[in-house]
């Protein structure tokens, strides 16, 4: 077609049908959380092909913390749902399970550090255990992020108005917890296997 | 329909009018402003002082190579820690080497390309009020300031600065005690590029968001300026790659000051001393850090390749040739520049199989390099040239990129790289094609952008004295570089003199120190035209280049919230110069289609303005 014709104007460009922003940045931003976890984690594959050392034996308590985190993603997803059904009450309440069941999750990766640790295994005692330490911790620093952002879109859930103007406020907020949520399998599953 | 339009656009001009009444306070305004058009400028004030910080480093490391062993009085008298008795002291040499690469890649080409031209040209090219965050914004630049205060500490504390290249290479890097600096110079750059990552993320969401979502009524995707295209290519490039080597960073803390061994080898002995250390790989370091590596000389290229594009169209009054070609080799160039990491470590110990593979991936890149070449050229065929100190600058870039990238093709092939690698031969390729095309697309965009950033035309002549000088100075410092390496003179040498073989290259490098110096001093000609013309240019008025995109429809310089008057209402591509059947030689982005009589034929790369594949 002609440059410009006058037909492409109501399609081109205009802010109507975009994604909002929040939505946008928190793809990018897992865009960028993701490769790094690329670099952690393909540093780690390649190491255990090359050099095998013992591995840590993985405490037990990190599989009731999956549960955990499995289930905070669960009771996000339920208040969502709530949000959008229209009830602003459970919809929080269900805000408020997700808080505390990830904060649980990391009061449990602090515990199974802390028996490992008593059972003499230190970050820098072997390779493996130095890559245990780095991809747990990091992995529950930016779950904190996501701990974070939660309260927010808690508090702005409370301030809310109806519970439209809620669920706006979690959709990026969730989008960003089921990934670390996801991730946290990921990791584990490496750990466990290699 | 158009009447809600209207008057929700005229509703939105009252609203930008009532809010420029109460004037925010000086410090709101100029420092810790979140309009982007401060911030932009802010990021190109600091940039252009590193530059000079970097420049200054670069002289003295061109004064220890062509008078090796010489005792300058005056420079020890100034700096009595790093000259002995007035001569250089090789950890201080290996310092400036470490801080003039690692300034100049990252405080310097990133932070301007992207983060002067980014903030101040996206909003404007694309038609928005501002960017989509501009508190994330704000504090994206204000996080520079510390680290390069960070960065520059390193000088000063016990051990000095780092002396182990921009690449911070394990195991030099990761343990205490390996080198001079390896203490806490080198904990100091490492924080210092963590803080520079963090600002460099913040700034890469912000560009991408803005682009997908602020764009003016109009804008498709296909319509915007190459300018933002390639911004928007390299945000997307810097979003990807930067957490590679905040993964590294991250690890060579641990190793430095935790005990753990990521980068360190089983049995090393540094000093004398066996490390407790077992079961790291030094190689894991380099193929993290490359593969950041590469794609930032991208992050950094691809900005300056947009500018130029924008610069060759408007001051040879001609469209882009082949803008769609443009943009889909920007995203190939992009593309591929994850793939092509391992180039840098053919001689680190490679499996020749996968050198190879690097090899293709390398030699394929050359594919839509060409693509743009010749667009550009094609571009310049037969127009009626304005050789405005811009335009100059635009052409330079055009004959550094291609007299680099040349030998980059030489470099690619595993065979050649075993005898080029770290000798002059690189330091010359990538000074071409980095260094000095990436400042040459710096320079276009300045002359060009100056008259809407300060209201204010810089003095042409001046501009056009400081090209040629430039020109001719950056050929005359880096081509000879070329004979140096095929000599063998190795890069990062101290000394070239206690080399039998190298010894014949004094007169070579002497040269070269003299250019070099005359091409320092010349760009005391740019900050002196800069500095008068911001308080004397001529008035520039909105559109003095008779450009057609959008950031011309703003007055000079834009107010708050960038519009005088309704928002832009986009109804072409940005290229509409000597439209055959226009009156005049330029047809504005916000030109509607009847004000232009099109004469039939309408240029090839005009047909790809109007597509409706946003
Ligand atoms: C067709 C294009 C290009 C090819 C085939 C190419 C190839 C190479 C190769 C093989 C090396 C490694 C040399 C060695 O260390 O032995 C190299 C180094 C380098 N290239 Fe390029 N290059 C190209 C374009 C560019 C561009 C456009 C830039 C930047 C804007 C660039 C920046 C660099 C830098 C900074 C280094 C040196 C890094 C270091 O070791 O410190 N190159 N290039
Ligand atoms: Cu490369």
């Amino acid at each position: 077609m002609k440059p410009g014709a006058a037909g492409s104007r109501a399609s081109a460009g205009g802010a109507e049908g975009r994604l909002p922003s929040g939505r946008i940045v928190v793809w990018l931003l897992l865009a960028a959380v993701t490769m790094m976890f690329v670099a952690f984690t393909s540093s780690y594959v390649i190491h255990r092909a090359q050099v095998p050392s013992v591995a840590v034996p993985l405490p037990g308590l990190l599989w009731l913390n999956t549960l955990l985190l499995l289930a905070s993603s669960a009771t996000l997803e339920w208040g969502s749902a709530e949000f959008r059904r229209g009830s602003a009450a459970p919809g929080r309440r269900a805000l408020v399970a997700t808080l505390a069941l990830g904060l649980g999750f990391v009061a449990g990766q602090v515990a199974a550090w802390t028996r490992l640790a008593a059972a003499g295994v230190f970050l820098h005692s072997s390779p493996h255990s130095s890559f245990f330490y780095l991809l747990t911790g990091v992995h529950g620093l930016h779950l904190l992020g996501g701990v974070v952002a939660l309260a927010v879109v808690l508090s702005r859930a409370r301030a809310a108005s109806e519970a439209g103007q809620a669920l706006r406020a979690v959709g990026p907020a969730a989008t960003y917890w089921h990934f670390m949520g996801g991730l946290w399998v990921y990791l584990f599953a490496l750990l466990f296997w290699l | 329909m158009e009447a809600a339009i209207r008057s929700e656009r005229a509703a939105r001009g009252r609203e930008r009018a009532s809010r420029s009444h109460h004037e925010p306070s000086f410090v709101r305004k100029y420092i810790f402003s979140t309009d982007h058009k401060v911030i932009g400028i802010q990021y190109l004030l600091t940039s252009l002082f590193m530059a000079l910080v970097g420049g200054s480093m670069a002289m003295l490391v061109r004064l220890q190579l062509a008078w090796p062993g010489k005792a300058w009085p005056v420079l020890g008298a100034v700096f009595p820690d790093a000259f002995r008795d007035g001569v250089m002291r090789p950890d201080f040499y290996y310092a400036l080497v470490t801080m003039h690469g690692t300034i100049m890649v990252f405080f310097v080409l990133t932070t301007i390309l992207s983060g002067g031209f980014g903030n101040y040209l996206i909003p404007l090219q694309i038609g928005a009020g501002d960017m989509a965050f501009p508190v994330l914004n704000m504090v994206s630049y204000w996080l520079v300031p510390p680290a390069i205060i960070v960065l520059m500490a390193a000088f000063f504390v016990e051990g000095g600065a780092p002396g182990s290249g921009w690449t911070a290479y394990a195991p030099l890097s990761a343990v205490e005690g390996s080198a001079p600096g390896s203490g806490l110079g080198q904990t100091l750059w490492l924080i210092s590029l963590a803080l520079l990552m963090v600002s460099f993320l913040m700034g890469s969401l912000n560009y991408i968001t803005t682009v997908l979502n602020l764009r003016a009524r109009g804008m498709a995707m296909l319509r915007l300026p190459l300018t933002v295209w390639a911004l928007f290519v390299a945000a997307i490039l810097s979003l990807l790659s930067f957490p590679v080597l905040t993964a590294a960073a991250v690890m060579l803390l641990f190793d430095r000051h935790f005990g753990t061994s990521f980068f360190l080898p089983e049995g090393l002995v540094v000093g004398g001393r066996a490390l407790e250390v077992s079961g790291g790989d030094p190689l894991l370091w380099q193929h993290l850090f490359w593969f950041l590596g590469h794609p930032e000389v991208y992050i950094i290229i691809v900005p300056a390749m947009g500018i130029v594009s924008e610069v060759l169209a408007t001051h040879a009054r001609k469209p882009v040739f082949g803008y769609r070609f443009m943009v889909g080799s920007l995203m190939a160039i992009a593309f591929l520049s994850f793939l092509v990491w391992g180039h840098h470590m053919f001689t680190s110990g490679m499996h020749p199989l996968l050198g190879t593979a690097f090899m293709t991936t390398t030699l394929i890149i050359a594919v839509p390099s060409a693509v743009k070449t010749f667009n550009w050229l094609a571009t310049l065929w037969r127009a009626r040239i304005r050789f405005t100190s811009a335009m100059l600058f635009a052409i330079g870039f055009v004959s550094l990129f291609v007299t680099g990238g040349l030998t980059g093709m030489v470099l690619g092939s595993p065979a050649a790289n075993t005898y080029f690698h770290d000798t002059y031969f690189v330091v010359a390729h990538f000074h071409l094609v980095m260094g000095s095309a990436a400042l040459f697309g710096v320079f276009a965009g300045i002359y060009h952008w100056f008259p809407k950033m300060f209201g204010r035309l810089m003095n042409e002549g001046l501009g056009r004295l400081h090209f040629w000088l430039t020109f001719v100075g950056v050929y005359a410092t880096f081509f000879p570089m070329h004979f140096l390496g095929a000599a063998g003179m190795m890069r990062r040498v101290f000394s070239p003199q206690v080399y039998g073989f190298l010894q014949q290259l004094e007169p070579l490098n002497v040269a070269i120190t003299a250019s070099a110096l005359g091409l320092g001093l010349a760009q005391f000609l740019f900050v002196y035209n800069f500095g008068y013309s911001l308080f004397r240019g001529a008035r520039a008025g909105r559109n003095p280049w008779q450009a057609t995109t959008l950031e011309w429809y703003a007055p000079s310089p834009p107010p708050h919230g960038n519009w005088d008057e309704a928002p832009p209402v986009v109804h072409r591509w940005p290229y509409d110069y000597s439209l055959p059947g226009a009156g005049e030689d330029f047809v504005p982005q916000t030109a509607p289609e009847p004000a232009v009589v099109l004469a039939g034929g309408a240029p090839a790369g005009g047909a790809a303005g109007g597509g409706e594949g946003a």
